[in-house]
């Protein structure tokens, strides 16, 4: 890592005249992909051995608690109970564990994540196919418009500093990001829901409305917003005064720039240099925290769709933990940690791209 | 970004005349004075006073009663208990595992975080690889399935294990400081010297962090709050004795939120809950302008 930094120092300053051959960029583009793609494999894969491990070493071993509870339960033999257990969990207790662990990784890298424990005939691949593009929509959604709002609100608060619309908007954006995902759920089910009847809760719960086939009408898709409105707020709400307040810092920052008061010197428009000098340059480093607060915001899913009754990854989340039901469990913890991992990825990728330092120095 | 925007200020202060400093500038400017404030009125009343307050006891003939009742300011809750008195007592686990936990959380990311920087090699390789591992997992989601696995009993079981998750954002901050700072005349001084790298590291690099610890020290307290108490709200941590979380909790359960007599029995957690993270972030926002001087007024 220090050596990665070091010699990126020495290409900065200097710079492409060492070697200006374009295909020795495009060798340098390369190697950070691979780099980056290594680091993204190399993730999933230690949270997948942890989980393994996490699995069948922790105190009260679900394999051998299920085993014991089904032979107490329905008397059938020890081999039954295994020979159940290895379906459900996708691990044979019988065989040694490095073989269990290999048979493990393998059947993770077919998408087999076994069978749901409580609900016996349903595969955690499907309680995850059921569930997760529910998340991944509301997310998705509230995020977009948090970033975009937030980025908005920032540069307002940044250059009119000091006057009563940045205190306004500070103090808005402090109260917001102070709040977490689920008071702020409580705060919204009280009192647009209840006292003030603006959402109609029992017909808001789900994902969409039981009976309502799925399909690209509008109807369908008026249908799939008025259910998923109350979790976007939610997200969008309380991410938004962090997106509004960094951007705030941000921008502050790049308005001090040489090359900000070179723009003004050189007299190009407010507007321009607003958007091509100053937005731009502020709006960077917040890419990177795109990703980290994706898997905040999946994280805190669990919270928010649970109040709401929303029903995505996080409400079957909660049902597994709630019911032990471990083969879940442990399914939807990875398929969550390698979205994050995914959209960590993405976010880096069109970091990159809009910021081509971060190819040569090599850093996420 | 922000291990590069913040600026290590010059050297020789000493890290008590550093803090004193630190408290200077939090009154100069009134956001954060308010939130510090706050903050101190929040720990000293929910530390001191539930020693002077009557136990609550369940009570079958006051369920339910509405704020403003005659002997219940806000009222009681589904069997009968005080509000008032278990939101001011309810306080003190979650603000003593939101504390705790971000002192262990701090402590580890100093240590793991400047002795990456400082050794480098592999000891760098493997402390960023993991803390690159430990962001990338959601951590309320690995809090709740380790909450399945374990029985969180324990106010130090929680915080140890809410702590431990959290250290990478500031190891990977602190080790891009100590970078920037094992450069330094005096450090290289300290190091000709030879007076050993705990000393080095300990004593000559991290009192220069001092300012910029405590603010990563009081977003890793709100962090761990929020953790808590959302694991407290859907009682994925056990509910034994009396907090804001379990407040929450039972009321929602109890369906409170759909009548007006026990409206104030979820409101004052919520309201107690958003006070004290209000006050944090206050003070985290002021200490941010104070380390960064371009925020600052001009």
């Amino acid at each position: 890592m220090s050596g990665a930094v070091d010699t990126s120092a020495a290409e900065l300053i200097e710079g492409p005249a060492v070697e200006p051959r374009p295909s020795a960029v495009r060798r340098f583009f390369n190697a950070w992909l691979v780099r980056r793609l290594f680091k993204a494999v190399l993730t999933v894969f230690i949270v997948t051995t942890g989980t393994f491990f996490l699995v069948r070493l922790l105190p009260g071993n679900p394999v051998d608690t299920y085993i014991q509870t089904q032979i107490a339960q329905t008397g059938i033999s020890y081999e039954a109970a295994a020979a159940q257990a290895k379906n459900l969990f996708s691990l044979d207790p019988n065989q040694p564990l490095i073989l269990q662990y290999l048979h493990y990784m393998a059947n993770m890298l077919h998408g087999d994540f076994g069978n749901s424990v409580l609900s016996p005939g349903t595969t955690v691949a499907q309680v995850i196919k059921t569930y997760l593009p529910w998340t991944l929509f509301s997310v998705g959604v509230a995020t977009v418009f948090s970033f975009i709002i937030g980025i908005v609100a920032g540069m307002i608060m940044a250059y009119r500093r000091e006057t009563w619309i940045d205190h306004l908007l500070t103090s808005i954006g402090s109260l917001l990001h102070a709040i977490p995902n689920y008071i702020l759920a409580i705060l919204i089910v009280v009192f647009l829901g209840v006292k003030l009847q603006f959402f109609d809760l029992t017909a808001a719960r789900g994902s969409y409305t039981p009976g309502v086939t799925p399909s690209f009408s509008f109807s369908f898709l008026n249908d799939i917003f008025y259910h998923a409105t109350l979790p976007i707020l939610a997200y969008a709400l309380t991410t938004v005064g962090s997106w509004a307040l960094v951007m705030k810092s941000s921008t502050v920052e790049t308005l001090g720039e040489d090359y900000v008061t070179v723009a003004r010197a050189r007299g190009l428009s407010d507007s321009r240099i607003r958007s091509g000098y100053v937005g731009r340059n502020a709006v960077l480093p917040l890419f990177s925290q795109l990703a980290v607060s994706l898997g905040f915001v999946v994280g805190g899913s669990i919270f928010v769709e649970k109040i709401f009754g929303y029903q995505g990854i996080g409400f079957s989340l909660y049902n597994a933990v709630n019911g032990r039901d471990y083969a879940v469990l442990q399914g939807i913890f990875l398929v969550v940690t390698i979205s994050v991992v995914v959209a960590n990825l993405l976010a880096d990728l069109l970091y990159s791209r809009l910021d081509p330092r971060i190819r040569v120095q090599g850093k996420g | 970004m922000t291990e590069a925007t913040i600026p290590v200020s010059a050297v020789g202060t000493t890290g008590v005349s550093r803090f004193a400093g630190i408290l200077r500038s939090l009154r100069r400017s009134p956001a954060g004075f308010i939130g510090f404030v706050i903050v101190t009125l929040l720990v000293l009343v929910t530390a001191i006073v539930p020693f002077f307050l009557p136990n609550v006891a369940p009570n079958v003939k006051e369920i339910l009663l509405p704020a403003g009742s005659p002997g219940h300011l806000l009222g009681t809750d589904n069997e009968g208990k005080d509000v008032l008195i278990q939101m001011v007592g309810g306080g003190r686990t979650v603000i003593f595992v939101g504390f705790f936990a971000a002192a262990i959380s701090t402590a580890l990311a100093i240590v793991l975080g400047s002795l990456a920087a400082y050794l480098g090699g592999w000891v760098d390789t493997v402390v960023v690889t993991l803390a690159d591992v430990f962001l990338t997992v959601p951590q309320i989601v690995l809090l709740a399935v380790m909450g399945a696995f374990f029985k969180l009993d324990s106010p130090i079981l929680l915080a140890l294990l809410v702590g431990g998750l959290s250290w990478p954002v500031l190891t990977r901050a602190v080790r891009a400081q100590v970078f920037s700072l094992k450069e330094r005349e005096f450090v290289e001084a300290a190091r000709l010297l030879d007076l050993g790298t705990v000393r080095v590291v300990f004593v000559e690099i991290l009192p220069n962090m001092a300012s910029f610890i405590l603010m990563n020290f009081m977003i890793g307290v709100t962090n761990a709050i929020y953790q808590l108490v959302g694991l407290y709200l859907l009682g994925l941590a056990p509910l034994t004795g009396s907090n804001w979380g379990i407040m929450l909790n039972r009321a929602w359960i109890a369906g409170a939120i759909f009548n007006d007599a026990s409206l104030a029995w979820i409101l004052s957690p919520v309201v107690a809950i958003i006070l004290l993270l209000l006050g944090l972030v206050m003070m985290t926002r002021s200490l941010e302008e104070i380390l960064n001087p371009r925020l600052r007024d001009r």
